[in-house]
This record gives C-alpha cells, sequence and structure tokens, in this order.
C-alpha cells in the first residue's frame, strides 16, 4: 500500500471514526465489483461516510494526497460505474439513508443518496404517490447510483427517466465544496450532472418529484409463437396512438429462466412474451386496455392474459424483474448487454442477433423496454470454459455494432462505465469525446474523481484538449448537418 | 452434513451473480450497510477462502450472520446460502480457535440447551430468582453485562416461569380420528413455554387427530446444525428419527425445529445406514401451522375479539416457506383481526443462538422490530418460535412497552375452547 493511501487510512478515520474506515485486505475485496462482475479492482480504501460534511471532508483529503477516488452506492450497476480504483479510495453512500423530507402539497421528497430507491416509494405510498423511476434492481439500487447512470426502469417509455424526477442536487465537488444544483436560472448544470456516472462530483442530498399513483392500473401478459410477431404487436400499439406505462418483451430463453427462478407461470410454450401496462384515468385506460388486447390477437397472440388483481399483476412482473439475476439458473455465466435501436429495426435487428448467436454458438437471451427499443440481450457463457468468455464478449460487442449501425446507441440506461468506454469512438468522433472532455475537467480539472470511466482514453491531470478547428467531421463526410 | 466435493463447493458459490438482490433483506446489512456483513459479500469472502485467503478476518463476519435464510428468499437465481453458510460454520468450528472466554460459553450454551433435563434443572433457581427483588437490581448495576454479555442477555431473555405440567404420552382424538400424529415437545419449547405445548396438543386432539407425544425424546437438533456443530446435529438426528419413525406423521410447533428436522436428508446424506430413514422422517415432518391448515377446519371457531399481530418467523417463512398457513388459521377465528407488521422479512434477532452469542447486534435488531410491531397498535403478538417471542417481547419491554405474546396454536386454542380473549392478554 502506498503512503499516501496510509496517510489517509489514518485522516479518515479520524474524520469519520475508526467504525467507516475499512482497510484489510480480504474485506475490501468484497468490494471489488458491483453488479458487473466482469471488472474487478479492489480498493486501496473504503470509507462509509454518514453526512455531507464527512464526503466533503474525504473528497477534500483525496484532493490533498492526489488520490482518486470513486462514490459507490448499493453496488447494483450493470456497467462498472463505480468499479474502485486499487490506488484509490471507494467511498460508500450505504450509511446515508435517511429520507430527509417528504413534502406532499410540492410533491417533492429530500433523501440521502444511499437510500433505496423503492423506499422512497414506500414512504410516500400512503400519501398516494410514489418514485417513478424503477430500474429492476429499485428494491436495492440507491437514489444516488440512480443520478449517477440516470437510471430508467421499465417505466421510462411513459414517465422518463431519472433525469426527469430529481429536481435539485446538493452535490460535493472535486474540490471539496458543498453546492446546490438545479435552483435558479442559468445553465442546467443539474443535467449535465445526472447521468454524468460519477465522473462530476458525488451527490449527498437529492430533491425528487413524487409521481401521483394513478388511478388505475392495468396490465396484461400476451403469449406470441416468435418475437416478430410480439414485435409486430409493439409497433401497432404505439402506431395507435397508445402510450401504454410499460410494454417489455422477454424471449424463449429468457422466459425458461424467469421460470425456473421464480414460477412466474408464463404461458407454455411461447417464443416471446409481452407485457403491457396502461395506467390513468379509469375510463382512458378502460377503453385503450380493449384495445390493446385486441392489437396483441390480432398480431397472434394465442393467450392474453390479465392481472386481475396486484398479486397477479406482481407475479407477472416478477418474472421480468428477475430475468437478469434468473439467467443464473441456466447458465454459469452471462453479460447483461443494454443497446438501443428505434422501435421499427426491432425485428430486423433480433433477425440478425439470432444469426450472430447461430455463427458463434453463443447463446444470447433477449428481454427488452420493446417501447422505446431498448435492448438487453443476456450473453450467456460458461467461465469454466477456455476463451468462452471471450467469445460471449464478441458477440455481445458485435450486438452494440448492430445498434449503431441501425442509428441507435451503445447504452439506453446501464450507463458507460468502464465497460463501454471503448465502444464510445463507434458513437463518437474524436472531436466529440474531447468536447466532452472539457465539460469533464471544467468540474474536475485533476482528474481524480472517479478516473477511468466513461471516456476511452483517460487524459491526465491538465491535460485539457485543444478547441477544435475546421468543420466537424461528421459534417465533412456529409452524415450530419449544421443548423 | 452433505459432504462437498470442491467443485460442488465452486459450482454453489458461482451460482451468485453479485445482483445484490439479497441485500436490503439481510439483517446485518440494514444494521451497518456494509458489504462483508451482507449474504453477497459473505459468498464473496467464502470465494476468497476457497483461493486461499485466511480465514481469521472472515470469521467475525459468518458469525455476524444471523442464518434466517431471508437472502434465500430473495434470491433470484436460486443461490443455496442456507448450504454454503452451514458448511462454512463448520470449517470455523473445525479450524477456527477461538478465545477461552467464548469456547467456555459456547459450550455451556451447547450443553445446556438441547437438554431438558439440564433446562428443567435450571428452572427451579430461575423461578426464585424472579420471584425474587434480585432482577431488577441486577438489571440496574449492569454486573451481568460487565461480567459476559451472553450471560446479561439470557437474564434479559428468560422468561417468566410459571408451572410446568408434564403432557400425557396420548391424547385422544376428540370426535372422529381423522389422523395419528407425533408431536416433537422441543427443548427451550417444552421447558420454557410448557402452555404451548399443551395447547397443541389440545388443539390438534379438537381437530380429530390421535396426539402421540413420546416421553424419551430429545433435541431435534436445530441449535447444533445451525451453530456449525456437524457431528453433535448428527447424533441428535439420529435419536430423533428412531423416537418418531413409527408415526405418520411429526408435526412440530417450533419453527427453527421444523426447518432443521425437514433438513435431516442432507444431514445424514452420507450415513447409508441413515441417509433413507432420515429423509422418511425429514418427509413427514409438518409444522404446526402447515399441518392444521391442511388438515382444514372441523372443529367450531369460537370468537376471539382481539386484534393481533402476526410475526413470521424465518425459519418459518424463509426456511420452511410457510407464510399464508398459519395467516389462514388466524382468519379463520371469528372477530379476530390481523395487523401485518412492516418490513416482514427482517430478522428480529433471535436467530437461535444469536441473541446470545451477538447480544448487541440482535437487541439492535429486536429494537428495530419492537418498533415495526408497536407501529401495528395490536395487543397481542402471534409468532410460531419461542425465541421470536422471547426477544421481541424483550425488546418491548425495553422501549417501556408490555405486549401479550402467544403461539399461533394457543390462539387456536383459546378459539376452539371458547376462551375468549380473556386467555390470551
Amino acid at each position: 500500500m502506498s503512503t499516501s493511501l496510509d496517510r489517509l487510512a489514518a485522516r479518515c478515520a479520524a474524520l469519520l471514526g475508526p467504525d467507516a474506515v475499512i482497510g484489510d485486505p480480504v474485506r475490501l475485496r468484497t468490494y471489488e465489483c458491483d453488479g458487473l462482475t466482469t471488472h474487478r479492482a479492489a480498493p486501496g480504501l473504503v470509507v462509509l461516510p454518514e453526512s455531507a460534511d464527512q464526503v466533503a471532508a474525504v473528497v477534500r483529503a483525496c484532493a490533498a494526497e492526489g488520490v482518486p477516488y470513486v462514490a459507490r452506492g448499493s453496488g447494483t450497476g450493470l456497467s462498472g460505474g463505480a468499479l474502485p480504483r486499487t490506488d484509490g479510495v471507494l467511498i460508500v453512500t450505504s450509511r446515508m439513508r435517511r429520507i430527509l423530507e417528504i413534502d406532499i402539497p410540492n410533491q417533492r421528497a429530500v433523501v440521502e443518496p444511499g437510500v433505496i430507491n423503492l423506499d422512497v416509494s414506500k414512504a410516500v405510498r400512503p400519501h398516494g404517490y410514489y418514485f417513478a423511476p424503477d430500474p429492476s434492481s429499485q428494491q436495492i439500487c440507491s437514489v444516488g447510483g440512480n443520478v449517477a447512470e440516470n437510471s430508467g426502469g421499465a417505466h421510462c417509455l411513459k414517465y422518463g427517466f431519472t433525469a426527469h424526477h430529481v429536481t435539485a442536487c446538493e452535490v460535493v465537488t472535486p474540490d471539496g465544496e458543498i453546492v446546490k444544483l438545479g435552483e435558479g436560472p442559468g445553465y442546467d448544470l443539474l443535467g449535465v450532472f445526472v447521468g454524468a456516472e460519477g465522473t462530476l462530483g458525488i451527490t449527498t442530498k437529492i430533491t425528487v418529484r413524487l409521481t401521483r399513483v394513478p388511478e388505475t392500473v392495468r396490465t396484461l401478459l400476451a403469449a406470441f409463437d416468435s418475437i416478430e410477431s410480439g414485435g409486430t404487436a409493439v409497433s401497432a400499439i404505439i402506431g395507435a396512438g397508445v402510450v401504454p406505462a410499460a410494454i417489455e418483451m422477454m424471449d424463449a430463453l429468457a422466459i425458461e429462466a424467469a421460470e425456473a427462478a421464480v414460477g412466474c407461470g408464463y404461458p407454455a410454450g411461447a417464443g416471446a412474451v409481452l407485457i403491457v401496462e396502461l395506467d390513468g384515468p379509469d375510463g382512458e385506460v378502460a377503453h385503450q386496455f380493449d384495445q390493446v388486447e385486441r392489437l396483441c390477437r390480432d398480431a397472434g397472440a394465442f393467450e392474453v392474459r390479465v392481472a386481475a388483481d396486484d398479486a397477479e399483476r406482481a407475479l407477472i412482473w416478477t418474472g421480468r424483474k428477475s430475468a437478469f439475476a434468473a439467467v443464473g439458473r441456466i447458465s454459469p455465466a452471462y453479460l447483461v448487454q443494454d443497446g438501443v435501436i428505434p422501435r421499427t429495426a426491432l425485428p430486423g435487428v433480433l433477425a440478425r442477433i439470432d444469426a450472430l448467436s447461430a455463427a458463434s454458438g453463443v447463446r444470447v437471451a433477449n428481454v427488452f423496454h420493446a417501447g422505446d427499443g431498448n435492448l438487453h440481450p443476456l450473453v450467456l457463457f460458461d467461465d469454466a470454459e477456455e476463451g468462452a468468455a471471450e467469445r460471449a464478449e464478441e458477440v455481445s460487442g458485435a450486438i452494440l455494432d448492430l445498434c449503431v449501425e441501425h442509428g441507435g446507441s451503445i447504452t439506453g440506461e446501464h450507463g458507460v462505465g468502464v465497460d463501454k468506454a471503448r465502444y464510445m469512438p463507434r458513437m463518437f468522433t474524436a472531436e466529440d469525446l474531447d468536447t466532452m472532455q472539457m465539460v469533464r475537467c471544467g468540474f474536475d480539472p485533476t482528474g481524480l474523481c472517479n478516473p477511468g470511466k466513461v471516456f476511452p482514453t483517460p487524459r491526465l491531470c491538465g491535460e485539457v484538449p485543444g478547441v477544435r478547428k475546421g468543420p466537424h467531421p461528421l459534417v465533412a463526410e456529409g452524415k450530419a448537418e449544421l443548423f | 452434513m452433505v459432504a462437498e466435493t470442491p467443485r460442488d463447493r465452486q459450482n454453489l458459490l458461482g451460482d451468485c451473480v453479485h445482483c445484490g438482490f439479497c441485500l436490503p433483506t439481510c439483517p446485518t446489512y440494514v444494521l451497518w450497510g456494509e458489504e462483508m456483513d451482507s449474504p453477497r459479500g459473505r459468498i464473496h469472502l467464502m470465494a476468497q477462502r476457497e483461493e486461499g485467503a485466511p480465514l481469521a478476518p472472515m470469521v467475525q463476519h459468518f458469525d455476524q450472520c444471523l442464518g434466517c435464510m431471508a437472502c434465500v428468499t430473495a434470491c433470484p437465481s436460486g443461490v443455496q446460502y442456507d448450504r454454503l453458510i452451514e458448511t462454512t460454520r463448520a470449517e470455523v468450528e473445525d479450524e477456527h480457535p477461538r478465545p477461552l472466554r467464548e469456547r467456555v460459553l459456547r459450550e455451556a450454551v451447547f450443553r445446556l440447551f438441547p437438554y431438558r433435563r439440564r433446562l428443567r434443572a435450571v428452572r427451579g433457581p430461575l423461578r426464585l430468582y424472579q420471584r425474587s427483588g434480585l432482577p431488577a437490581l441486577v438489571r440496574r448495576s449492569g454486573v451481568l453485562e460487565r461480567i459476559s454479555p451472553t450471560l446479561a442477555a439470557m437474564e434479559r431473555l428468560a422468561p417468566p416461569l410459571g408451572p410446568a405440567p408434564r403432557l400425557p404420552e396420548r391424547v385422544a382424538a376428540r370426535g372422529g380420528r381423522r389422523a395419528t400424529v407425533g408431536m416433537l415437545t422441543g427443548c427451550v419449547q417444552g421447558e420454557f413455554f410448557p402452555g404451548v405445548n399443551a395447547a397443541t396438543a389440545r388443539v390438534l386432539a379438537l381437530e380429530g387427530c390421535d396426539v402421540v407425544i413420546p416421553r424419551d425424546q430429545g433435541c431435534c437438533g436445530a441449535l447444533s446444525l445451525h451453530s456449525g456443530r456437524a457431528e453433535e446435529a448428527a447424533a441428535f438426528a439420529r435419536a430423533t428419527i428412531e423416537t418418531f419413525e413409527s408415526v405418520d406423521v411429526v408435526v412440530v410447533n417450533a419453527a427453527g425445529c421444523g426447518s432443521s428436522m425437514k433438513e435431516y436428508a442432507d444431514v445424514l446424506a452420507d450415513d447409508p445406514a441413515w441417509a433413507r430413514r432420515a429423509a422418511a422422517v425429514a418427509a413427514k415432518t409438518r409444522d404446526f401451522a402447515e399441518f392444521v391448515d391442511e388438515l382444514g377446519p372441523r372443529a367450531e371457531r369460537h370468537p376471539v375479539p382481539a386484534t393481533v399481530a402476526y410475526h413470521d418467523a424465518c425459519h418459518l417463512s424463509h426456511a420452511q416457506r410457510i407464510r399464508s398457513q398459519p395467516r389462514r388459521l388466524l382468519a379463520g377465528i371469528p372477530e379476530l383481526t390481523v395487523r401485518e407488521i412492516a418490513d416482514p422479512d427482517v430478522c428480529c434477532g433471535s436467530a437461535g443462538t444469536y441473541n446470545l452469542f451477538q447480544p448487541e447486534a440482535a437487541a439492535q435488531l429486536g429494537d428495530r422490530k419492537a418498533g415495526t410491531v408497536r407501529a401495528t397498535g395490536a395487543e397481542l403478538l402471534v409468532a410460531a418460535n419461542p425465541g421470536c417471542s422471547l426477544q421481541i417481547a424483550t425488546a418491548l419491554r425495553r422501549q417501556g412497552t408490555d405486549i401479550a405474546v402467544a403461539h399461533t396454536a394457543q390462539v387456536l386454542d383459546a378459539s376452539l375452547r371458547g376462551l375468549g380473549r380473556a386467555a390470551l392478554l
């Protein structure tokens, strides 16, 4: 261990108390990865602050020593955004979990970053409200992590991402100052901060918008022979002008996994299932629900199940929400991919994924937020088998290429983190990336705050990219226009 | 204990995909928010151990696991944490030298609790002590706390004792006989909660069962099994199997005992002379609520106008997956209102011997649970495990609230015999 880390350990123990500092190698290793286990790095030091002042003090101590640091919430991220630095400090917010204020008349709540997403909803539910972003890990992921990753979830088709539900953040900046973003006129710094994957500072207090629980929620499960007919149903529903709260699709392999894990009782023999949820005023939902049911049948659904009550709805969702982890039942290891394509490209892209899978012999299970074209292919492999991980990685990367090729994105909601930094140049030119770096340098000129994430080639302190001259390369190539 | 090849163990560990869904239901993670005191973190430690990392810094975290198995319920990947922690505990007992003080206390606990005669010998002096003015004095002085937090916890948790009438060896069915069942009386249940066993036998008889209560039965082995004392657990299991082999069904009213008896097949899997007999007894073991619910109501239910909070004992809800049956039994009692306790998945901190060996964490968890129980406004706490009732009642007392406690069997007994609420409150 380097001496600066030793000094930091002593300093942090003095600042936070010895119970809030972990320095023993065996214990440190339990923090070596988050929800993405393919990247591992044991942190040099773990601290568990309980207040914004403590976070600021740790950040200042790191700055003084020139030691990098990474913030971590519940450790459920899927892009390695909270991957620690072996030469750095991991600032874990799991003890900052107080709900500080619930202000129902103004439809907002103020929470600490370690508060669990679902706990916000539980706390305000008796008042008839909830916190809308609902990633599949909502029972454990932290609101601070949601802010860093701009998390979505099954219902973001209608309700938007975390960015749309956060109105202010208290932030510890990389120079250790506590500032508030999101109030008053001026640049939308909150907009820059949310989704910055922890590279611009650490949020210590979040004001979230609360959403009224809809009058009616109705959920159906439609089973199809094939992904194609499921995709047709999705297009038909959106095309008819219906905006469902969620449209989720799972293919046969994902259904098999979910069935093995939670016994969700999805129709046997389905090549794809579609979960459609509508919410809103009674009359509107009733009318549109009939329409959706008809459209599903027209597209070839051989069975349509309507949830009769909350318990049945929960059962339908259990299968979907546990799908990622459930794949552990049918495969020793897997990669969760996250890409976006235009909704209309769905059948074509899925056929190409099928072909990729057939050619490589690597199985791919598909789960997706079909409404907004956000794919979550699960690439299965056996980590005990020589070279299997590399082959899976190759297929996984090829799927992202497909997404970009179809005008989509390399991530919909899991973030870039460390896992996808190398794919960034497939979407952005060097000039684009330089521009992003300049924003980053504006917040973190010394590059100590979660370094090595998002950007493929991390720059060193002070190495601010130069200003681009001449036309943008995409414009020069005739691929884009300037307005 | 099932012998595991290294490959088996690797596979069991490899089932964990590190998703973190277990964290919010893990009592120690809820308390401290630390990775190595979560199921995911403990599995990571076990994997490090396989790679040769030293055991010493891990022991504390394995010891701090309550074994509540809430993580097993929460896990979408089907990780068998129950098997993992049991073998890990056995490994700790084999390989990790504990300090003398800890060894003495552990030996004392394991030489006392699984033996009814020894527990009975303690009853007399304990009753005398409770009736004297000593308890108040002892607690005020904090003298026990200074000698040993475990002893202090024992003193706090001991239930107020009354007389313990002996149960007959056979209780005949009322009305037409529907089944013949054996009944496990349990060690702590039998000596410290004799009323629960009496109520269990009466309810079973009133519902048409011949109840066989073998007098020479011993400990089922639960405490040993859940503490890594594999050999001791196997010995208790063999004796219990012999005792109950001849009945059709074994009814168990203590959640911890029921769950360990249902595990007998695993406990004796490697003993060819016993494996099949163990599996047979495991297969016919039923929790009291599970069995009575399965049997269906026949005796008349009389009103019990009371508001109760039902507490899920971990070894009933997580280990045996029995949640709806006791609630259905309670719902079948006229004029009884059942309230749900918030965060029902999180353990109360009793967890077998946990409140003795980890008194501080246990007390914190007890306080949390007491708070949620109090919030229900119920006047009676119903639970199916003696440890839970003691733990929660003690925590409530600490907070200045007295709540009556009863086993599901006692509430049913009061209803079937038309005793009303007075019998319970």
